[in-house]
């Protein structure tokens, strides 16, 4: 694995020879951790915010409010967070949500229903009852694209595809086609502030905690691996694969819809058509970018967290440097293919002319000559 | 007219109901899903003809008018039985489509192109963007959702770069060509898309049953693999499908463009799940191998007559059309694993 050695030449020409080679050793295994890549674009780009706005790493206290750059970031990449931890879990497993973006507005709708309905929509138990029935209408979502595909067998992608598109329609029968408004503080309160923070920086840090202790530290997460390699041979060895895949979809379901009603709290409306849209896209691809393969079989709900994290800084470096909006689905949908090549065996032996099963070239070592 | 046509041949499941063996032989036919399409088609034709009889239901035109509205979603059906005959799919094609109407509107409006001269450009953009999906999957081995999907965003991003907002086309020619129509006996009419519709549907008669490469594009739907050992060029089948897939998505746009007669940045929108939808009630495998392009004509008429019953109801909301499509597209699924799980 380690060819370190029969490269090197000339970059220790500074220090001495053997601290010189043990720091580009080390500089090596970092940068071939997963994790590394998608960090440094994550740094990258926040120092391109930097020239314009010296302030971007601050955060100051306001009105007993946390503020600045980065918790803004924090506040508008929390749902995506979420909905991206639980496509992480259903793409393990080699299956794929679409209907992540749909799930999102069925459950924001549903809550904010349940609220304009209330006799006191400011009451505590009204907010409650509208957060419960939102995420049993994720619930319900996750167990029904769990139930065609793991049960049925029906293609993900299809099974999915089908709530994706009929889920708006549930969404806009839910809000009659109107965006619904509601005027409820208690309601307000679910993605509003607890304390100093935003409250989606807590829920996501939470999911994101428990979700990797259950998978990491219980074999979960290596039963999940296991059905996603090759369900048949997974069921074969034991491993009810058919639970694990069921369980996953719910998981993702639940997953959105938390994101759902973090998303109307914070606006106090539902709109039907436009809440979670393009969120399968901003799932899919801060997956990619976290280094989990679409093939399924392995996952990294790390490296999901850090790519929501790039993608939420690169929206909000692009508006911040005056790039019209609309140029970022054309922006996030090519890096969704670059990604996707780059980790193609046949485009590594291809193009890049590297042999299969060996890691991308490290170009760090290079410029550490210059 | 091709419903009336095939609605004697759906005569033998309700007889063969009672008969346990020819029942299980007919779950293990291919056209089984096809004689369910058509089956319901005339229930519902019949249903609303019974409803709403007096609202003129009963006439030539409303048949015709299944043709005429839905002309853009037969072609971009058509690509997309080629795609999914072949065993893959394509969720490309409700962007390329808005892509297509906003680009043909940006050029006829605001830069006063020639139409003869942007139809075409509009068709080979289609084709290429289909071409280049078709070489990723194939040459790179990835995934054709992953990439049709990124194709998904790239085109209704494109759109929007073109304009932001929706461009209403006031052209001459565009006008003449949308109220262009051909007289049919009996007081109906077609539009000039509903005859482009089924020119196009001819052609992909002829060439999947009549033609070599028809054959190909089954035979890599029934096992990739295998085809390669027969001497199937597999890589430009492919290639050539998502071509034939892109094609067909921009032509549709321009008879979504000539229908609506304005370019919309989400015109389309999730158009994808009703053609594939039509393809998969039409009787096409969602697996690929087997399938019937005329089915997938069934499968579009029996979705224009769910929105034309929606319509004629009038007190329900457009959203059921959606909903209506999902649960028909699951059912039918459905149905495919059932027959799936008899065959074996």
């Amino acid at each position: 694995m380690n060819t370190v050695g029969t490269e090197t030449s000339g970059t220790d020409t500074a220090t001495s020879g053997a601290s010189g080679n043990e720091a580009l050793a080390r500089l090596r295994r970092a940068a071939s951790h997963r994790l590394f890549w998608p960090a440094v674009i994550l740094v990258g780009l926040m120092l391109v915010n930097l020239p314009s706005t010296p302030d971007y790493f601050s955060i100051g206290v306001r009105h007993g409010h946390l503020y600045g750059s980065l918790i803004n970031i924090l506040i508008f990449t929390a749902p995506q967070i979420l909905v991206g931890v639980g496509l992480t879990l259903v793409i393990a497993t080699s299956g794929i949500d679409l209907s992540v973006g749909a799930v999102v507005a069925i459950a924001g709708t549903a809550a904010c229903w349940w609220v304009v309905h209330a006799s006191d929509q400011n009451a505590a138990t009204t907010a409650l009852a509208a957060a419960g029935i939102g995420l049993a209408a994720g619930l319900a979502c996750g167990a029904w694209n769990g139930f065609f595909v793991a049960r049925m067998g029906v293609q993900p992608i299809v099974a999915t595809l089908t709530l994706m598109v009929a889920g708006r329609g549930v969404a806009q029968l839910i809000g009659n086609g109107q965006i619904i408004t509601v005027n409820s503080s208690s309601y307000a309160l679910i993605g509003g502030w607890w304390g100093p923070l935003p409250s989606g920086i807590l829920i996501a840090a939470a999911v994101v905690v428990l979700t990797i202790l259950l998978t990491r530290r219980t074999a979960l997460g290596m039963l999940i691996e296991a059905v996603g390699g090759n369900a048949e041979a997974a069921r074969l060895a034991g491993v009810r694969a058919t639970r694990i895949k069921m369980t996953a979809y719910i998981f993702c379901g639940f997953c959105a819809a938390a994101a759902g009603l973090l998303l109307t709290s914070n606006t106090s409306s539902a709109d039907a058509n436009n809440s979670g849209l393009w969120y399968e896209l901003y799932g899919i691809l801060a997956v990619v970018l976290g280094g989990t393969s679409l093939a399924g079989g392995r996952f990294h709900i790390g490296g999901t967290v850090l790519g929501a994290l790039v993608i939420g800084t690169l929206n909000n470096t692009l508006f911040a440097l005056g790039v019209p909006s609309q140029s970022n689905l054309v922006f996030e949908g090519g890096v969704v293919i670059v990604v996707c090549l780059l980790g193609s065996p046949k485009f590594r032996t291809k193009v890049l002319n590297l042999r299969p099963g060996r890691r991308l070239p490290v170009p760090a070592a290079p410029t550490t000559e210059a | 007219m091709t419903a009336p046509v095939l609605d004697t041949s759906e005569t033998p499941p309700k007889r063969a109901a009672d008969r346990p063996k020819r029942f299980a032989a007919l779950l293990g036919s291919k056209r089984l899903p096809v004689y369910v399409t058509a089956a319901l088609f005339v229930a519902m034709y019949i249903g609303g003809y019974s409803r709403y009889q007096n609202l003129n239901f009963g006439t030539g035109q409303v048949v015709a008018n299944l043709f005429v509205d839905n002309c853009y979603l037969l072609v971009a059906a058509v690509g997309a039985t080629f795609v999914i005959l072949s065993g893959g799919i394509d969720l490309s094609i409700g962007s390329m489509i808005g892509f297509t109407t906003m680009l043909t509107a940006f050029l006829v409006q605001k830069e006063h192109w020639p139409v003869l001269l942007v139809a075409p450009l509009a068709l080979a953009i289609g084709a290429a963007g289909g071409a280049l999906m078709g070489y990723v999957i194939h040459e790179f081995e990835i995934q054709p959702f992953i990439v049709t999907l990124a194709g998904l965003f790239l085109f209704r991003g494109l759109c929007e770069m073109v304009n932001k907002e929706s461009i209403q086309i006031t052209d001459h020619t565009v006008t003449r060509l949308a109220l262009f129509h051909i007289q049919l006996p009996g007081d109906t009419f077609l539009s000039l898309g509903a005859v482009l519709s089924l020119v196009v549907l001819a052609a992909a008669v002829y060439v999947l049953h009549h033609t070599r490469f028809g054959r190909r594009v089954y035979a890599l739907g029934g096992n990739e693999h295998s085809a390669l050992l027969m001497g199937v060029p597999v890589g430009r089948t492919k290639i050539a499908v998502y071509t034939v897939s892109g094609f067909c998505s921009a032509f549709a746009g321009l008879l979504f463009t000539l229908y609506i007669q304005s370019g919309d940045p989400l015109h389309a929108l999730g158009l994808e799940l009703d053609a594939i939808a039509a393809v998969v009630i039409g009787g096409t495998l969602l697996t690929g191998g087997s399938g019937y392009v005329l089915g997938t004509l069934l499968g579009v008429l029996v979705l224009g007559l769910i929105k034309t019953l929606i319509s004629f109801e009038g007190t329900l909301s457009s959203w059921w059309t959606k909903i209506a499509t999902g649960a028909l597209l699951l059912a039918f699924i459905l149905l495919q694993r059932v027959m799936a799980a008899k065959r074996r």
